[in-house]
This record gives C-alpha cells, sequence and structure tokens, in this order.
C-alpha cells in the first residue's frame, strides 16, 4: 500500500494533547546522543550564538593586547611578527568567526518562531552549517596557538602573503580555514533563502515579512553568490604558495590585483551582509520600545535590497589608491556615494519611529537607539572616504579603523547586544537584569566613543594603520593613550554584558510569552518555544499579528490558536514564493548523525590539506564522500522513495 | 472586520511529488553558488588576459581537436541523462538505466579524454599564470564531472535498486539538474579557454 500522495490537512484547536502528540514526534533525543544529532533550529541557533559571543571575547582580548602595545609610543610588549599575527587575528576573528556568525544564531533561532514555521527548510543543513563554521574557528585558532596564526591584515593582501615574503603555515592555515568557513556560510545562505521563500506560515505573504527576515535573506542571497569569490581567492592563494603557480605573482604574468578584486568583491557585499540582518533587528525591536509599528515600512523593506543591490558595485572603493582608472574610480566612488541614500532611509524611518512613539527607555532600546548615532557616524566616515580625493589623504591610517569601528561596532555590536536583551526571555525563559542592563550600557557606549572618537583624529594626523609601533615626536602618543583607555573601558562593558547573560541564564526572572508586548510571532509563543514551535499552524492577516486589536485597522485578524495540526508524523506545510499559499505537506528530517559525520571528514581532508599528507587526504575525501551518500541515501520517511519498492 | 478564518487548504501534495519539492530549491541554491565560483574563475582569467602583456596566451589558437569533439560528446550526455530521468518518470526502468548509465560512460568518456588533452599540453600548472588558470579551472570542472559522475552512478544505483516511481523521484530529478548544470558550465569554460582567442581576445 502507498499513501495518498494527496491529504487535505485536518484542521484543529491547539489543545494540550495535540501538545503532547507534537512534543513527542518533534523533541531532539535526550542525552549525548540528541546533543550531536539535532536539527532543532533553536538549539543550533543558540549554539552559533554562544559559539560566536566566545570568539567575540577571544577577539577583544588580542585587541586589547594591540592596545596595549599601542598605549604609549616606543613600547616593547610584542615583537613586530606577534603583533602582525594579533592583528590579523583579531581582524579575522571578529569579521568572519562573531559578526556574520551571531547573526545567522540570531535568525537560525529567530527565523522560523518569525515567519510560523516548524523549522528551516533543510534542517540537517543548519546543523551541518554550524559544525563547519565550528571545525574552521578551531581549525583557525590551532594555526594561531602553534604560533602560524595570519600575519597580513585580515584582507592579506598579496605579495606579502605569498610564501616567498611568508614562509611558515601562517598563510595555509588561513587559506584553508577560509575555504572551509565559505562552506558553512554558503550553506547556511541556502537555507535561509529556501526557508524565506518556502516556510511561511499561510498569508504571510512578501509585504508582511518581518524586516530581520528582509535583512537576512537579502544578506544571504548576496552571499550565496559572493563567497566562492573568496573561497576562490584563498585557494588560489594556496595553489601559489604551495604548488608553484602564479595567479598573483608577477615573476609569472600573474596579477596582485586580482586578489584585492577577488577579495573585495566578496568583501564588500560582505560588509552589508553583516550589518543588514542587525539593522533588521533594530527595525523589528524599536518599534515595539515606541509602542506603535515601523514608520515607512516598504521603504525600509526596499532600501535594504537596495543598499545590497548597490553594494555588488562598491568594491572598488578599498582600492582607490592602487593606480586603476580615473573613469573606473568615478564610476565607483559615485556609487559608493549614492548607496547612502538606501541607508539613509532606514535611519530617518527609526528616528521618524522614535519621534511620533512612546519610547520605553528599556536596555534594549538604549542600545538600539545608540546603534542610529553610531551608524550615522560610521555612515559620514564612509561618505568621506567614497570620494577619491579624500580617500587618498585617509586610505591605510587609523581615519578608516575608527571608521569600520563605527560601522562593525555601531551597527552589530550595539544591536546584537540589544537583541539579546530584546529576545534572552524567548531564547532562555529567563528575563535580563535591567539594572546591571544600563551599567551594562552606558558603560559600552561611553567606552567606546571614548576609545573611537579620538582615532579618527589619530588618522587624520597621519598615523597609518597596522604599524607595530610609532616615535613619541609624532605627537600621537596622548590620543593613543585615551583610546587604550576607551578601549578598555569598552571591554569592561561587554563584560558586563557577558555577567548577565551568565547570572540571568541562571537565575533571572522567569520570562512570560510576551514580556514586551511584541507585534510578531514569536511572542505568541511560551518562552522558550516547545520543540514544533506551533501546535498549530498560524495563519496571517497582517503585518503585526500580535497588534491587531490595538491597532485595529479593519481587516481580517490573524489566527493563532486553530489550524492546521500535521501530527500524523514530523510534518509542516509549504507555501508559495510570495502570497504564501499552502502547497505542499512535507516531511521533516528527524535526528542525524551525517552533519557531524561530513563536518567531521571534512575537518580531516582539510587538515590533510594542510599538512599534505596525501593518504589522508585520500582517506579524508573518502569519508566525505561516505558522509554524502549516507546523508542522500533516500528515505521512505522523507518519501524521497516509493515505500512499496526496493 | 472579518472572522479569524485558518487557513484550510483542500488536499496538498504530501512529500516531493516528481520533481517539485523543496529539493529542487536546494539544488537550484547549490547551483547557484557553483555558478558564480566559475564566473569567479572566468573573471581571473579576463582580467589577468586584458591586462597581460602580449605573447601571454600560451596557445594563441587552441586546438580544437580532441576538446571541440569532446565538448560534443559531454553536451549529448546531458540529452542521454535527461532520457534516463524520463524513463524514471514514465516507470520503465530499462529505459531509465540505459539513460543514466549512458550519461555515466559519455562523462567518464569527456572525463578521460580532458586528462588526456592535459597530458599532451606543451605546458605545466606551474609555467605561466596562464597556464595556471588553464588547468585550475579545467580542474575545477572536472572536479564537478567527478561529483556528477559519482551522483549518476549512485542514481542509477538506486534505480536498479528499484526506489522509485513515476511519483517519487525527486533524488534522480536533482542529481540529473546537477548533470546538466555540469555541462552548461563546460561551455562557459570551453568558449573562454579555445574560442575567445579566435576572436582576437588577448593575442
Amino acid at each position: 500500500m502507498t499513501p495518498a500522495a494527496l491529504r487535505v490537512p485536518a484542521i484543529g484547536d491547539d489543545t494540550p494533547e495535540l501538545r503532547a502528540r507534537l512534543h513527542a514526534i518533534w523533541a531532539t533525543a535526550p542525552g549525548w546522543k540528541g546533543w550531536f544529532t539535532t536539527v532543532d533550529h533553536k538549539e543550533i541557533g543558540i549554539r552559533y550564538i554562544v559559539t560566536a559571543f566566545v570568539l567575540l571575547a577571544l577577539g577583544g582580548v588580542e585587541a586589547l593586547a594591540i592596545r596595549l602595545q599601542l598605549a604609549g609610543p616606543d613600547l616593547r610588549l610584542m615583537t613586530p611578527e606577534q603583533f602582525n599575527i594579533f592583528f590579523s587575528m583579531h581582524g579575522m576573528t571578529m569579521i568572519f568567526l562573531y559578526s556574520s556568525p551571531v547573526l545567522s544564531g540570531f535568525s537560525n533561532y529567530l527565523w522560523p518562531l518569525l515567519l510560523g514555521a516548524r523549522d528551516m527548510a533543510f534542517p540537517r543543513l543548519n546543523a551541518f552549517s554550524y559544525w563547519v563554521y565550528l571545525a574552521a574557528a578551531l581549525f583557525l585558532y590551532t594555526g594561531f596557538l602553534t604560533g602560524n596564526g595570519p600575519n597580513d591584515g585580515w584582507f592579506n593582501y598579496v605579495p606579502y602573503a605569498e610564501r616567498q615574503y611568508n614562509p611558515g603555515l601562517n598563510q595555509d592555515f588561513y587559506a584553508l580555514g577560509m575555504v572551509l568557513l565559505g562552506i558553512s556560510t554558503a550553506v547556511g545562505a541556502a537555507n535561509f533563502v529556501v526557508t524565506a521563500f518556502k516556510m511561511r506560515a499561510p498569508g504571510m505573504s512578501i509585504d508582511r515579512l518581518p524586516i530581520l527576515i528582509w535583512g537576512t535573506l537579502t544578506a544571504s542571497v548576496a552571499n550565496l553568490v559572493v563567497v566562492p569569490a573568496v573561497s576562490l581567492a584563498f585557494f588560489l592563494l594556496w595553489l601559489d604558495r604551495q604548488f608553484g603557480t602564479s595567479f598573483f605573482r608577477p615573476a609569472g604574468g600573474g596579477q596582485p590585483l586580482l586578489w584585492q578584486h577577488l577579495f573585495w568583491l566578496f568583501g564588500h557585499p560582505w560588509v552589508y551582509a553583516i550589518v543588514l540582518p542587525a539593522m533588521g533587528m533594530v527595525s523589528d525591536g524599536l518599534p515595539v520600545f515606541c509602542r506603535r509599528p515601523l514608520v515607512g515600512y516598504s521603504l525600509v523593506a526596499l532600501s535594504t535590497v537596495a543598499t545590497m543591490i548597490l553594494g555588488f558595485g562598491v568594491w572598488v572603493h578599498h582600492m582607490f589608491a592602487t593606480g586603476l582608472p580615473g573613469l573606473s574610480l568615478s564610476f565607483f566612488s559615485g556609487a559608493s556615494i549614492v548607496i547612502t541614500v538606501p541607508s539613509a532611509v532606514a535611519v530617518f524611518a527609526w528616528l521618524a519611529t522614535i519621534w511620533t512613539g512612546r519610547p520605553v527607555r528599556s536596555t534594549a532600546f538604549l542600545f538600539f537607539a545608540a546603534m542610529i548615532l553610531l551608524f550615522v557616524i560610521g555612515g559620514v566616515s564612509g561618505f568621506m572616504t567614497a570620494s577619491v580625493p579624500v580617500d587618498w589623504q585617509l586610505t591605510d591610517t587609523y581615519f578608516v579603523v575608527a571608521h569600520l569601528h563605527y560601522v562593525l561596532i555601531g551597527i552589530n555590536v550595539f544591536p546584537v547586544v540589544g537583541a539579546t536583551y530584546f529576545w534572552f526571555p524567548k531564547l532562555t525563559g529567563r528575563m535580563m537584569d535591567e539594572r546591571l542592563g544600563r551599567w551594562n550600557f552606558w558603560t559600552m557606549f561611553l567606552g567606546f566613543n571614548l576609545g573611537f572618537l579620538p582615532m579618527h583624529l589619530i588618522g587624520l594626523f597621519g598615523m597609518p594603520r597596522r604599524v607595530w609601533t610609532y616615535p613619541a615626536e609624532m605627537g600621537w602618543s596622548a590620543l593613543n593613550m585615551i583610546t587604550t583607555i576607551g578601549s578598555f573601558a569598552f571591554a569592561i562593558g561587554v563584560l558586563l554584558f557577558f555577567v548577565n547573560v551568565a547570572k540571568s541564564w541562571r537565575a533571572g526572572a522567569l520570562a512570560p510569552a510576551d514580556p514586551w508586548g511584541g507585534s510578531t510571532l514569536e511572542w505568541a509563543l511560551p518562552s522558550p518555544p516547545a520543540p514544533y514551535n506551533f501546535a498549530v499552524i498560524p495563519t496571517i492577516a497582517s503585518r503585526h499579528p500580535l497588534w491587531e486589536e490595538a491597532l485595529d485597522e479593519n481587516t481580517p485578524r490573524s489566527t493563532i490558536t486553530r489550524g492546521m495540526m500535521l501530527d500524523t508524523g514530523k510534518e509542516t506545510v509549504t507555501t508559495t514564493p510570495l502570497d504564501a499559499i499552502p502547497d505542499r505537506i512535507v516531511e521533516m528530517p528527524c535526528d542525524s548523525w551525517a552533519p557531524l559525520l561530513l563536518a567531521v571528514a571534512l575537518g580531516i581532508l582539510f587538515v590533510a590539506l594542510l599538512l599534505k599528507l596525501w593518504l589522508a587526504i585520500a582517506l579524508g575525501a573518502l569519508l566525505v564522500l561516505g558522509a554524502l551518500i549516507l546523508w542522500l541515501w533516500p528515505q521512505r520517511r522523507l518519501l524521497e522513495r516509493e515505500p512499496a519498492h526496493g | 472586520m472579518a472572522d479569524a478564518m485558518p487557513a484550510a487548504p483542500g488536499p496538498l501534495p504530501v512529500g516531493p511529488v516528481g520533481r517539485r519539492g523543496l529539493g529542487q530549491w536546494g539544488v537550484g541554491a547549490l547551483i547557484a553558488s557553483e555558478a558564480a565560483l566559475f564566473v569567479y574563475l572566468l573573471f581571473a582569467y579576463f582580467y589577468a588576459a586584458a591586462s597581460a602583456r602580449p605573447g601571454w596566451l600560451l596557445e594563441p589558437a587552441p586546438k580544437l581537436w580532441p576538446a571541440l569533439p569532446n565538448t560534443l560528446l559531454l553536451l549529448s550526455s546531458s540529452l542521454v541523462a535527461w532520457i534516463g530521468e524520463k524513463g524514471v518518470e514514465r516507470g520503465r526502468r530499462a529505459e531509465a538505466l540505459t539513460g543514466l548509465i549512458g550519461a555515466f560512460v559519455m562523462g567518464a568518456g569527456f572525463a578521460a579524454v580532458q586528462v588526456y588533452e592535459w597530458s599532451i599540453k606543451p605546458y605545466r600548472l606551474g609555467t605561466s599564470s596562464y597556464a595556471a588558470l588553464y588547468f585550475t579551472t579545467t580542474g575545477f570542472h572536472m572536479a564537478h564531472v567527478v561529483a556528477g559522475l559519482v551522483i549518476l552512478a549512485m542514481l542509477a544505483l538506486w534505480v536498479a535498486l528499484d526506489f522509485f516511481s513515476p511519483r517519487r523521484r525527486i533524488v534522480v530529478s536533482a542529481g540529473v539538474l546537477y548533470w546538466h548544470f555540469v555541462d552548461a558550465v563546460w561551455l562557459l569554460v570551453f568558449a573562454t579557454y579555445y574560442l575567445t582567442p579566435y576572436l582576437g581576445f588577448a593575442r
């Protein structure tokens, strides 16, 4: 007998009996086995966030070491080589191992809840993406701990990265580690894209998506097509170093600038990929504390997409000083100036939301509001360097360092910490301490500005980036000391944040389902949510399903307590990409070893490649193949094969 | 204001049916990312070529034998793989196996000829940036051919084990779609390395 290929999903109410049935179907196995095999997006999301915060702390300690070395003139705390490794590790850690994964973590956790879905489109791929991220982080930090950290800055320009000038394994660790990390980013991006288009609750048409979905979706589409550029660049670098090719070596007809093109073709869209989801957090979180919907939803959503589209055409502004033709500089300068328009749209939308709302000054609100200010400062300094003559003055100085920290800390760290205060109750079932939160906010905010505002001046006074030390007569000493003090104050602020998280997770006040009076679907669920998220599939009728009574926009109401039950297996429903009309019942995968096995196999393969152990490379490749076949072997339960056959 | 009414759809397909299902979206995303990878490889070629000194092309007039017939062999293997997919769709197992195994043999033939062509090149990987680009780009493509061959072999095995039916066959459609991609992208690689020099590019 074959089960019917068509079925009318049963409609029912959210009852305790239904919840008990779903719990038995959806819960991850208990104990260590479940820990290694879970595919629950909430579990994976929390792992992503915790791992990323650990790496934030490591990158922060590296930054403090750098700041100690630069606190005064002619200091000798580190050797120049150690300094190179420290600032490169710091950049690599913050940009690749913290800022993107932390957003993936929040999106992984929140997306299905915001979308009214029971999980991501590809739960096993989701688990795999986390394990590979962890493997890449361990790989890169193994390099650091064995004295082989990257030592050429995070963007790793040739020719210094070539073997002739850099004979150790440092660059090989970096190159292969980045290729490994690229696999994680690309599959994660694919998962977000498909989830956004297929896994939304019925009725959640494309104009009803929370802005966080827009942000992460846009970033993911970009990541899907730009990550291969940097993976390729690093792979070619590794070939140059280990197999005598000359992609980037002029002696063999190669082009050093090719590295910069491939790197920034990826690198600039990446900058938007690590801020757009964070801007989405603010667009969704800020209105809750202003007690009104976001002003200009459509404009903000469209400007998110517009920023990314323009973001593909600005990579050369990182290369203004490389001697490219004037016409090309004009084009990229123009594009870089135009891109401020969609960014400004978001800023004015947030300001109008605060202005016309009734702000509740919670810690989360403070972080979100501070982000607007820091974004404007970082945006203006970015706008300045979009102009070619100004860039020629400022490039490779501390002005650019100040700019990129305003952008990355201002538009990533501040919103992420705000988002943690905002969604912590949902993630853990406990509230964070608001009193400690104020201390946390003001220490971070004042420390950050004390550290990085004077850094603009250091740059204008001509101090180049990446220098190990400087003589006293340059006149940079006092400002550098202030920056060092500010960076330590900022670090204490971040430490207070970690203390608050640890303390609240253990013994914070128990959180209700909806502590803030939120408007989106996740606040309709218990804190923390059940493994299946939604007992019945909700039906969405507006952009703010939980605010329909309050807003009373005279539209049909969303339904959250009655809907498709889908309780005869680990099932959910997919919908059409634009209008979210149900189009299929799908079976979701259960706990699986395959993602972990494939990640371990890849880890073995990459270590073998690093050491050029040919036998181990062959073994690693076979393991990868075996894990893939295990994963993809058609399963009856997933209806990938005919139950009656074979 | 209307009453709250949950979406109550009529009969919905359960699980992947035919070639439709979430897996199709997954393979689409994989192909998009892999296509981007080849775009960057070809970008590297055109960038290096456009900024190189005369004489950079090691083969100003690349020999089209055996590359052109080999290209035709690979392209026609796509057609044969499609016949295999149709065989599964129509529930004709012999036809399906013939198509999938046929495509595998043709793909393996392409790979063998490509390896032979590598062996008769007068330059090696480390000779120059042109040589590095040529071997790396065709090497990347070869890696995709090998992955495609493994997929075709697994599909043939699963068809032989009678896993699929006209209804449950998304795995076959996804695998064959990937094979089409491997073949289509070769056209771009072939056109870049073998044809653009005849148009005068970088000569």
